[in-house]
C-alpha cells in the first residue's frame, strides 16, 4: 500500500473543526495523523499542498452513472473518472439504469463494476419500488445488504402518497434515508422549463415551482407521521427552502442538497432552446436562486450534490421539447460552489467543505467525510485562485452536455485521493 | 452570419417598418393579381411544413413565384421524418441542395432557432409551436395600416387561446415596439399572469367586454385543441363567455375592425354574422400575407445567389 505525506496544505476538516496549515500522513489507506512538520519515511510518496486546501475526500450523493444500461451515455468507470477530476472521491450513483436498481442482483452488480473499474468510491442508492413505478416496494432491506446506502425512484418520484409512507416506515427501520426528487408530475406534465414569464416569452410549457412544493410539504408531512430520515434531491424552489428550514426547526430528521447549477443560474441565463439548460428541477426564477443560495447560508440545506446527467449528443441535439433532462456536473462543481458562495463571502471554504463531506456523510450515514485519525484516507485537494476554463470536450465523462463549456473558473480541484492513492491530479 | 427571420422579438422597430413599407409596394392595385417581378430570379427557396397549413403555405408559395424565385414544398409526412431521421440531419440534407433560404414551420417552439444555431442558410420562421408566427404578426400590421390607423396608442384586444398562439406572442411584439395598448383576453387557464412581463404596453382581462370596450382592433385566436393538454372549457361554454357576436361590436369603437389569422371555426369563436361583417377583414389579411411574405423574402434572398456567389 502507498504512503503518502501531503505537506503544508491548509487542512480544513468539518467534522473535528481543524482548520489551519497542516500535514496529512497516509499510511495502508487510512489516515494515520494530521500535525505540523511531519516528515516522510524513506520511500513515501510526498505532495506538496503549500497554498491549496486539503480536505476529506468530497461526496457526490447524487449522480446518474448509466450502468447498467445506458453506457454509451457513461459508464461507472468514465463516470467515476469525471468525479475524480472534480475533486470528489465518493459518488452515489441513482437507481434510473435498466434495469432499475431495484433488487439485490443490481446493486451488487454495481458494487462489483465499481470495485473492479471505478476510481473512486461508489455507494449505490436503490429504487423505492419495483422499476420506479410507484406501486410497489423494491427488494429494499436486501439492497441495503448488499450495499446500498438510501432509496429514492429519483426522476420518478413516488406520486402515491401511501406507498410512499410505507417506504418511509421501511427505510426507518433500516436506518436508511428516503430520498426524493420532488414533482407532482400530474402539475409539472409536459413542462420543459420552469413556468414564468421566460418559458411564457419562449412558448415552452412550465414545470411550475408549486410542482416542487407540493411533493416537499406532503413528504415533510410524512416523515413526521413515520419518523424517517427524509431527504430532499436538488431543491430548486423558495417554498421548499423555507419548509425544509421549518422541517428542521421542529426537529424533523429532513435535509436537503442544491445542484451547483441551481446556485449559478435562473431561467433567464438559458441560451433559448438549448438543451444544455433543460434539466429537472428546471432553472427558476431568480428569487428562488436567492432563496437556494440563502439556505445554504442559513444551514436549511445540508449538502451540495451534482445531479450529474450524460446523456448523448444525439439525444441534446433535438428540439428542445423532445430532449431529455440533465447536465454534466462532476468537474465544475468546485469551481461553481467557489464562485457562487465562497468568492463573494457568503460563505467561508469550512462551510463549503462541509457541504461536500460531512453533510453528505452525515445524511447517509457514511463512515467518511473526516480526517480523523483511522478514517479511509480519501483526500479532496483544490485551490479556491487558479485560474482555468472548463473544455467539455476534455471531459472524462462520455458525454457533452454542460451549459458550462469555456466558462472561465478562479479555483478548482488540484488532486484526488482515494484510499490512500492519487487517483487524479492535474 | 445567416439572416433569416425567426421571430418579432429580436427586430428593431425600423426592420419591421422597412417590411411593412415594401410589402405595400407589393399590394396588387385595382382588382389585379399579385405582379409579376424577377426580383429573386436564380434564387431557389424550400417550404418545409412539418405542420399541417393551407393558408401560410400557399402564401409563401405565391410570394416566392411572385418574385421570380423557385419554390419547392415539402410536407412532412411525405419526408424522411417519418423514417426517423432528425431533424439537423433532414435540415443538413435540404441544405446541401443549396437553396438560398428555407421557410420551415414546426410544432415545436424554438425548432428554427435550434437549427439556425447549426446552418449557415437562413431560416424564415413560418411558425414554431406556441412562440412565434413572425409573418402573421407583420400582415396584421399591415391590414392595421392600411385602415389609415396608426400603431401608436391603438387598443388592440386579443381574444381566444393566448397561452398556446404564436400569433399573439408576435403580435404582442409587434404591436408593443410600435406604443400599441394590447389586451390579451381569454379563459385563466389559457391567460397566464407572466404574458404582462414579455413587452411593455401589455394588459390582461378574462372578462370579453371590458377586453373589447373602446377596442380599435378586435383580434379573435383559434382554439387550439391540438395544443391542449388538459381538459378546457366545454365548446358551448366558451362561445358563450369567449366567442365574438355581433352585440360586442357596439363596445368597440365605431371603425373597429375584426381579424382573425384563420382558419376560423364559425360558432366556436367567432360567430358566422360577425366573421362576414362589414367589420370583418378576414380577408384582407390572406391577401396582405403575400405582399408581407414578398417582402420578407425579398430582404432575406435578394443578393444572395444559388451559386453561392454574394452580390451586394
Amino acid at each position: 500500500m502507498a504512503r503518502l505525506l501531503i505537506k503544508n496544505g491548509r487542512v480544513i476538516d468539518a467534522a473535528s473543526r481543524h482548520d489551519g496549515v497542516a500535514d496529512v500522513w497516509i499510511e495502508d489507506g487510512v489516515i494515520k495523523g494530521v500535525g505540523a512538520n511531519l516528515t516522510a519515511p524513506a520511500g513515501a510518496d510526498v505532495f506538496d499542498a503549500t497554498g491549496l486546501i486539503v480536505a476529506p475526500g468530497f461526496i457526490d450523493m447524487h449522480v446518474h452513472l448509466r450502468e447498467p444500461g445506458f453506457e454509451h451515455a457513461e459508464t461507472i468507470e468514465s463516470g467515476s473518472r469525471a468525479a475524480a477530476a472534480g475533486g470528489f472521491t465518493s459518488v452515489c450513483p441513482m437507481p434510473n439504469t435498466k434495469p432499475v436498481n431495484d433488487n439485490a442482483t443490481v446493486t451488487s452488480y454495481m458494487i462489483e463494476k465499481a470495485r473492479r473499474h471505478a476510481v473512486v468510491n461508489v455507494f449505490p442508492i436503490g429504487a423505492i419500488t419495483k422499476g420506479s413505478a410507484g406501486e410497489e416496494l423494491a427488494a429494499i432491506g436486501s439492497m441495503k445488504q448488499a450495499g446500498a446506502v438510501a432509496i429514492s425512484d429519483d426522476g420518478r418520484p413516488v406520486m402515491n402518497a401511501r406507498v410512499m409512507r410505507r417506504a418511509m416506515e421501511f427505510a426507518r427501520s433500516l436506518g436508511i434515508p428516503v430520498i426524493n426528487h420532488c414533482e407532482d408530475l400530474h402539475l409539472s406534465a409536459g413542462g420543459d422549463m420552469h413556468e414564468g414569464a421566460e418559458s411564457v416569452r419562449l412558448g415552452l410549457r412550465g414545470i411550475p415551482g408549486c410542482s416542487e412544493d407540493v411533493m416537499v410539504a406532503r413528504d415533510i408531512l410524512l416523515a413526521e407521521v413515520t419518523g424517517a430520515r427524509y431527504h430532499v434531491a436538488h431543491i430548486s424552489s423558495r417554498h421548499s427552502v423555507e419548509m425544509v428550514q421549518f422541517a428542521k426547526s421542529k426537529g424533523l430528521a429532513v435535509t436537503a442538497e442544491a445542484t451547483p447549477h441551481h446556485l449559478a443560474l435562473a431561467d433567464r441565463d438559458m441560451k433559448p432552446y438549448d438543451s444544455n439548460y433543460k434539466m429537472k428541477p428546471p432553472l427558476r426564477g431568480c428569487s428562488d436562486v436567492t432563496a437556494v443560495l440563502e439556505g445554504i447560508v442559513n444551514g436549511a440545506i445540508d449538502a451540495i450534490a451534482t445531479d450529474h446527467a450524460p446523456h448523448p449528443g444525439s439525444e441534446k441535439m433535438q428540439e428542445f421539447e423532445s430532449c431529455p433532462f440533465g447536465i454534466l456536473g462532476l468537474e465544475t462543481a468546485i469551481g461553481i460552489t467557489l464562485e457562487q458562495l465562497v468568492h463573494p463571502g457568503k460563505i467561508g471554504v469550512a462551510r463549503m467543505v462541509e457541504l461536500f463531506t460531512i453533510g453528505p456523510a452525515r445524511i447517509l450515514g457514511l463512515d467518511r467525510g473526516t480526517l480523523a485519525q483511522g478514517a479511509p484516507a480519501d483526500v479532496t485537494v483544490f485551490s479556491t485562485e487558479r485560474e482555468w476554463t472548463y473544455d467539455v470536450n476534455k471531459s472524462f465523462s462520455k458525454s457533452r452536455n454542460s451549459p458550462f463549456d469555456g466558462k472561465m473558473f478562479k479555483g478548482g480541484p488540484v488532486a484526488t485521493v482515494v484510499a490512500g492513492e492519487v487517483v487524479w491530479k492535474i | 452570419m445567416a439572416q433569416g427571420l425567426l421571430g418579432i422579438e429580436a427586430l428593431s422597430r425600423e426592420e419591421i417598418q422597412a417590411i411593412l413599407d415594401r410589402a405595400k409596394d407589393f399590394q396588387p392595385r385595382d382588382g389585379q393579381s399579385f405582379r409579376k417581378y424577377d426580383l429573386l430570379r436564380d434564387r431557389m427557396v424550400v417550404n418545409l411544413f412539418f405542420e399541417t397549413s393551407t393558408r401560410t403555405r400557399t402564401s409563401f408559395e405565391i410570394a416566392a413565384k411572385r418574385l421570380g424565385a423557385d419554390s419547392v414544398s415539402i410536407t412532412a409526412s411525405a419526408s424522411s421524418v417519418t423514417k426517423g431521421e432528425s431533424l439537423v440531419d433532414t435540415l443538413n440534407t435540404l441544405a446541401a441542395m443549396r437553396p438560398n433560404a428555407i421557410i420551415m414551420r414546426h410544432a415545436a417552439s424554438g425548432a428554427p432557432h435550434f437549427l439556425q444555431r447549426h446552418l449557415e442558410i437562413p431560416i424564415i420562421n413560418a411558425g414554431d409551436g406556441t412562440h412565434e408566427h413572425p409573418t402573421q404578426a407583420l400582415l396584421d400590421a399591415r391590414t392595421i395600416l392600411d385602415r389609415g390607423a396608426k400603431l401608436e396608442g391603438l387598443r388592440v384586444a386579443i381574444i381566444g387561446d393566448i397561452a398556446h398562439s404564436r400569433v399573439a406572442r408576435s403580435n404582442v411584439y409587434l404591436l408593443s415596439k410600435f406604443g400599441a395598448n394590447v389586451v390579451l383576453c381569454g379563459p385563466a387557464s389559457l391567460l397566464p399572469e407572466a404574458l404582462k412581463q414579455i413587452a411593455p404596453g401589455v394588459t390582461l382581462t378574462t372578462n370579453m367586454d371590458e377586453a373589447i370596450r373602446d377596442a380599435d382592433v378586435i383580434m379573435m385566436l383559434r382554439v387550439q385543441l391540438e395544443r391542449q393538454h388538459e381538459p378546457g372549457f366545454s365548446a358551448s361554454e366558451y362561445f358563450q363567455f369567449y366567442g365574438l357576436r355581433l352585440e360586442h361590436l357596439k363596445l368597440a369603437h365605431p371603425d373597429a375592425i375584426v381579424m382573425h389569422p384563420g382558419p376560423i371555426n364559425r360558432g366556436r369563436e367567432i360567430s358566422s354574422e360577425a366573421a362576414d361583417s362589414q367589420r370583418s377583414v378576414i380577408l384582407n389579411q390572406v391577401e396582405n400575407g403575400i405582399a408581407v411574405r414578398m417582402a420578407v423574402l425579398e430582404r432575406v434572398m435578394a443578393g444572395k445567389k444559388t451559386d453561392g456567389a454574394t452580390t451586394h
